[in-house]
Order: structure tokens, then C-alpha cells, then sequence
């Protein structure tokens, strides 16, 4: 045990994801000699972030708008919507440069295991979306995993009956993986080959 | 394929141990409890992925080690191939083949094959159907392993169905639970199916050398039998040796079946009751079950002959023999089997035996002779009566000569 706020920091700092207690304290010591400028920066982004950054009100994308700068941009094309779990999904997607339509996240997959069942997911805000905008197809773009595949046989087997064309990413994906890793022509080819599930 | 070289780290009571074989028979030799079993532990967990002893990794790290590295260098084919494991309990493994990068453990999955036959093995006849189950699925991850994703995915969907049924009882949301079930149906279902066809064509395959084991190490005509037995309805028990195996398609339609059937009993008791972590493997000696009936030496005889049936399959299909691995058997087998087993294995491409007590190994059988004392493997001095114990040992001799000749041990 350090003294005082040297342990409260190392134990913040704990909580983090990813992040174990000896990293923790590597961070920590990295912070006490560090440049107060350096450090200076990081608080006040830290300070900031909570209070600007929001989710985006139509896809649930990280936001500084109502708006995510993704649904703002008209030239977009609003008949396409790919459905990821997290923002950093739509990050991945991206990089790709393949898809011109917009997003949806529902926030995570179902896993009963974890308590996530579809209600925890923002699947009724998907249903809304559906019936308010021109979408002709839906992309699953969940992860290439159990859960991930789940999700997605439960969104297909909850949108084919309303005629709704539904694909899902073409297989060739690292299985068990998640799509943050998948590399960019992976990725890309995987959404060009998607294939027709339902609709 | 043989194993060349065995090196342990942090290995149960191994601090540090290098060790190199050769091809044909090699007889580890040493009292109880001087890690004898613990060796072949480890050429077993490198083959596998586990212990044939406990469930959980944590007993392999030497008492005091953090981790313990098993490597070994196979020969297939005349050319070496190194393959490594690091086991880190209650953190991912880590895995590397030859000089390359770190691959997942998975993927070393069949660079070396092993058949191992120990005491615990008695309780593929007498014990829990989760025992037979894992026989079948070693030998069905040995033959191919990418049964061993197949597997996991299997237990993994399992248990996301189970926790569901469980919730549902518990919240007694049965509205939520007609919403999400037929999800978790569709993935069991599915990765069940295959799970279940591969397992009826193992066993299609393994079943005549089973019969004709059984019947080579009793010198009988015993009718050993063994057919699996499926929780799904509408399957007929498939009857061993004949073709006829059901399609995919079929087994997943019965796995369906099967959960439209017991749905009101999966909510109540909130467990999955249809699937192949329902089914068994069913042992018939003659017209009884073995389970019950065989006497102590019939369900040795059956136990080995289950795993000596393994070990020819896989001789057949992998076009080259896996390592036999032999753990304290022969003390069990009267000396009648004793000789035929020997006679069975002679032309193995490599057998590790262990033996508490020098004797009850055929001599003609025991090939090269290690003492294994206190977690030091040495070769024993030359035995008169004994002419092809010789083998270089990199390890270090021990000092004390008096105890180097192995004695009956006392059990
Ligand atoms: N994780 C561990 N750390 C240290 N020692 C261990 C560990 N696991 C087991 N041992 C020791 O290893 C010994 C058992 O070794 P092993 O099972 O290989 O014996 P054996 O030579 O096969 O004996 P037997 O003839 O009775 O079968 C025991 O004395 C036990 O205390
Ligand atoms: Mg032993
Ligand atoms: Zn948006």
C-alpha cells in the first residue's frame, strides 16, 4: 500500500478495463513524472468529456451533437443501416470505406449467461427507426461470435416477417473474433460478400 | 510420430527435467509417488490440452511455481517439429509451434497424437457417462481437432441456454423466454447436429476394434459391444459396425423434436435435458451391460480395450501411430494379459510405460529402463539379467548408488 492519494490513484486507475494492478501502478508512477503540462492536458480532457460527449439520438453513436457527425451528413445514403454492438464497431467499419449507409448500436449482444437479454439491447429503438426512415436493407454487423451470432439470428428471425431484406457480414472473418480486429480488406470483403439472411 | 525429447518446467514435481526417448519401448521404472505419472501427465496434457487426472490445471504447477512450461520435440516422418505449452492457471495458455510465433493452444492440437491408458481409466466402465463422452471426444479431436472449437462452441451455447432457462424460472417471464429461446434452439441445434454426427461415424469406425481388442487381451470370444445411446427421440440407437449413420439434417430435426418435447421439464428443472452432453456410450459384454455386471478384470479388459481400439484407429486414419502411454497397467493384468498385451504393442512405433515394480513388465517388453526417483529420471545401472537397458540421459545422475537398482516398491 502507497500513501494516501498515490493509492487512490493507482486504485482508480485499477478499475479501468484492461487495465490490472500492476499496470495500474506502472500508470500511476508513469503520472508522477510526467511533465505537469502532460498531465495538466489529460485532466482537463478527463473533466470535459463526460459533460460534452453524449450518444447520438437517432444511431447511439458517440456524439458531441444531437446529432452524430455520421446521421448529419447528407450525403449518406438513408435507405442502408448496419447494426453493430459498440461505437468502436462503427470505428472498424469505417476504416473500410465501404459502406455508405448509416448505423445503428444496440449496445452489446444478447448473453443470458450475463444477464443481457434482447430488451437490454436498443432493439425497440431499431423497430421505431424502421418504421420512420426508408430503409431497404439492414446489415447485421454484430461480432463474429457466439453472441454475436445470436444477436443476429434473433434480429433475422424478428425482421424477415416484416419483409424486411436482412444480410448478414459473409463468413471469412476471424471466428470468435471481434470486428475492431478484424483488418480493413477483411473486413471489407466480408461486407461486400454479405449474403441475404431473411426478408 | 515418436517423442525425442521431453522437457518440464514448474511440471507437478518437476522443477526441471530434460529427458530424451527413442522410438520403441521405454519402461519408466520407480516407487509410488516419485513421478512416475506425472511425466506422462505431461505428455498427455501437450497431446490434449489436459490431464487424464484432474480437471483443472491448477495441480500441474509445482507447489511454489507460477506457471509450468511443458516442450517436447516429435518426430513425424523423419522430421523434428517442437511444440510448447505454457500453462498459466486462472489466465489464457500460451502456445508455440516449432521456432515461429505464439500460436492459440488449439492449434497445437495434433502435432503430437497420444493414447493413454491409465488406472482412472476404469471408470470409462464403471463411472458417469461424462467420462465416456470425453473418451469419444479426445478421440474425435485427435482424428480431426477441429472438433475441439466444435466442442467448445457446444458447451458455450449450452450454457447461454441453460442460464436462460434458469432466468426465466427464476423471473418466471415466460413471454421473454418464448422470445429468446428459439434463438439459443436454432445454435444448440445446429452445433449439436454435427457434434452428434461425427461422434455415431466414430463410433460406426471404432466399434470392430473394439470387439476384436477386447477379445486379443481376454483370449476370448466375448461379444464386447459398444453403441451409443442418445437422448434425442426419434433416433433409434445406432447399432455399432453398421453403416448406417442419420444425415445432419435428421439429428437436427430430432434435437428440435427433442426440445419441443421436454420444453415444460427445461423450464421447470431451468437445464438443457436434449443434446449430445445428454447421450452415453452403452458397453455390453455378451448380452449384459458391462456398467453392473463385468467383474474387475472384465472391465479392465473393457477399459483397455476401448483405448487400445483408439490407438488402432487412429493408426489407420492418421497414417501414423500416435505415442502409447501406458500408466501402471500391468500391475493390474494377470500374466496371461499381461503377455498378450505385450505381444499386442510390440510393433508400436513408441509405448512410455510406467511400472511401480520392474517385474510386472513382460522383460522382452520393457526396451529402455529410466529410474525415476524423487522427480530425477537416471538410467539404472546394467542388469545382468536384463540386456537393452541402455539409453544416454541428459538429466543428472544420482549419487547415491545404493537405491539406483530399482526394489519392489511397497503399495
Ligand atoms: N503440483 C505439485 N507440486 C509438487 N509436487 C507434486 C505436485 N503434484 C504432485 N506432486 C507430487 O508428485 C508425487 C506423485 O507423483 P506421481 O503421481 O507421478 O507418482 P508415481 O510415480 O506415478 O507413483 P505411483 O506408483 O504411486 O503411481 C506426489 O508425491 C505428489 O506430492
Ligand atoms: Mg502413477
Ligand atoms: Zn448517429
Amino acid at each position: 500500500m502507497y500513501e494516501g492519494v498515490v493509492q487512490d490513484l493507482i486504485d482508480e486507475l485499477g478499475r479501468l478495463p484492461g487495465v490490472g494492478p500492476k499496470s495500474a501502478q506502472r500508470i500511476a508512477f508513469h503520472l508522477l513524472q510526467a511533465d505537469r503540462a502532460d498531465v495538466q492536458r489529460l485532466s482537463e480532457v478527463l473533466a470535459v468529456v463526460k459533460d460534452k460527449v453524449r450518444f447520438c439520438d437517432l444511431c447511439f453513436n458517440v456524439s458531441e451533437d444531437t446529432l452524430c457527425r455520421i446521421c448529419g451528413d447528407s450525403r449518406r445514403s438513408v435507405s442502408l443501416i448496419c447494426v453493430v454492438e459498440e461505437p468502436k464497431d462503427i470505428m472498424a467499419m469505417e476504416r473500410t470505406r465501404e459502406f455508405r449507409g448509416r448505423y445503428h448500436v444496440l449496445g452489446g449482444a444478447i448473453s443470458p449467461i450475463d444477464g443481457i437479454g434482447p430488451d437490454d439491447l436498443r432493439i425497440t429503438e431499431l423497430m421505431r427507426r424502421l418504421g420512420a426512415e426508408p430503409i431497404e436493407e439492414v446489415i447485421i454487423a454484430t461480432n463474429p461470435n457466439l453472441n454475436g451470432e445470436a444477436t443476429a439470428t434473433y434480429l433475422s428471425r424478428l425482421l424477415s416477417p416484416l419483409g424486411m431484406p436482412v444480410s448478414r457480414l459473409a463468413s471469412g472473418l476471424p471466428v470468435g473474433g471481434d470486428l475492431e480486429y478484424a483488418d480493413e480488406v477483411t473486413l471489407g470483403r466480408a461486407f461486400e460478400g454479405r449474403r441475404l439472411i431473411g426478408g | 510420430m515418436y517423442l525425442r525429447r521431453l522437457t518440464l518446467t514448474g511440471f507437478r514435481s518437476y522443477e526441471q527435467l530434460e529427458l530424451d526417448f527413442e522410438p520403441g519401448v521405454t519402461t519408466l521404472v520407480g516407487r509410488n509417488g516419485q513421478g512416475k505419472t506425472n511425466l506422462v501427465e505431461a505428455v498427455g496434457y501437450l497431446a490434449t490440452l489436459g490431464s487424464h487426472r484432474v480437471a483443472t490445471d491448477h495441480p500441474l504447477i509445482r507447489a511454489g511455481d507460477e506457471q509450468a512450461v511443458v516442450r517436447a520435440v516429435v518426430v513425424r516422418d523423419g522430421r523434428d517439429q517442437s511444440i510448447e505449452i505454457e500453462i498459466n492457471p486462472g489466465r489464457a495458455n500460451r502456445a508455440r509451434l516449432g521456432r515461429g510465433a505464439a500460436v492459440r493452444p488449439r492449434d497445437i492440437l495434433g502435432s503430437l497424437r497420444t493414447v493413454l491408458f491409465a488406472p482412472e481409466d476404469l471408470a470409462l466402465v464403471k463411472g458417469d457417462p461424462a467420462g465416456r463422452r470425453r473418451f469419444l471426444d479426445d478421440l474425435l479431436v485427435a482424428r480431426q481437432p477441429r472438433w475441439a472449437a466444435a466442442r467448445s462452441d457446444y458447451d458455450k451455447i449450452l450454457k447461454q441456454r441453460n442460464a436462460l432457462l434458469k432466468n426465466a424460472r427464476t423471473s418466471r417471464n415466460d413471454a421473454a423466454l418464448a422470445d429468446s429461446l428459439p434463438v439459443w434452439d436454432t445454435h444448440l441445434a445446429a452445433t449439436g447436429a454435427n457434434l452428434t454426427y461425427a461422434r455415431l461415424r466414430l463410433l460406426r469406425d471404432l466399434a470392430p476394434y473394439v470387439g476384436q481388442a477386447y477379445d486379443q487381451v481376454s483370449d476370448s470370444v466375448s461379444g464386447a459391444r459398444i453403441d451409443y445411446q442418445t437422448s434425442l427421440p426419434g433416433l433409434a440407437p445406432v447399432p455399432s459396425g453398421d453403416g448406417a449413420v442419420p444425415t445432419v439434417e435428421e439429428i437436427t430435426a430430432a434435437m428440435h423434436a427433442g426440445f419441443a418435447e421436454q420444453r415444460s421439464r427445461e423450464v421447470e428443472r431451468g437445464i438443457t435435458l436434449v443434446g449430445p452432453h445428454r447421450d452415453d456410450l452403452e458397453l455390453t459384454l455378451g448380452e449384459l451391460p458391462a456398467k453392473g455386471y463385468a467383474s474387475h478384470g472384465e472391465s479392465w479388459s473393457f477399459a483397455l480395450a476401448l483405448r487400445l481400439a483408439g490407438y488402432q484407429l487412429l493408426r489407420a486414419d492418421v497414417a501414423t501411430d500416435p505415442v502409447l502411454v501406458l500408466d501402471d497397467v500391468f500391475a493390474e493384468l494377470d500374466v496371461g494379459r499381461r503377455t498378450r498385451l505385450a505381444a499386442l504393442i510390440s510393433d508400436c512405433e513408441q509405448v512410455l510405460i510406467t511400472a511401480a515394480v520392474r517385474d510386472d513388465v513382460p522383460p522382452d517388453l520393457a526396451g529402455r529402463l529410466y529410474d525415476v526417483r524423487r522427480g530425477a529420471v537416471t538410467v539404472p545401472p546394467p542388469d545382468p539379467s536384463a540386456s537393452a537397458a541402455t539409453a544416454p540421459t541428459t538429466d543428472e545422475v544420482e549419487s547415491d548408488p545404493s537405491d539406483a537398482t530399482p526394489t519392489r516398491a511397497i503399495s
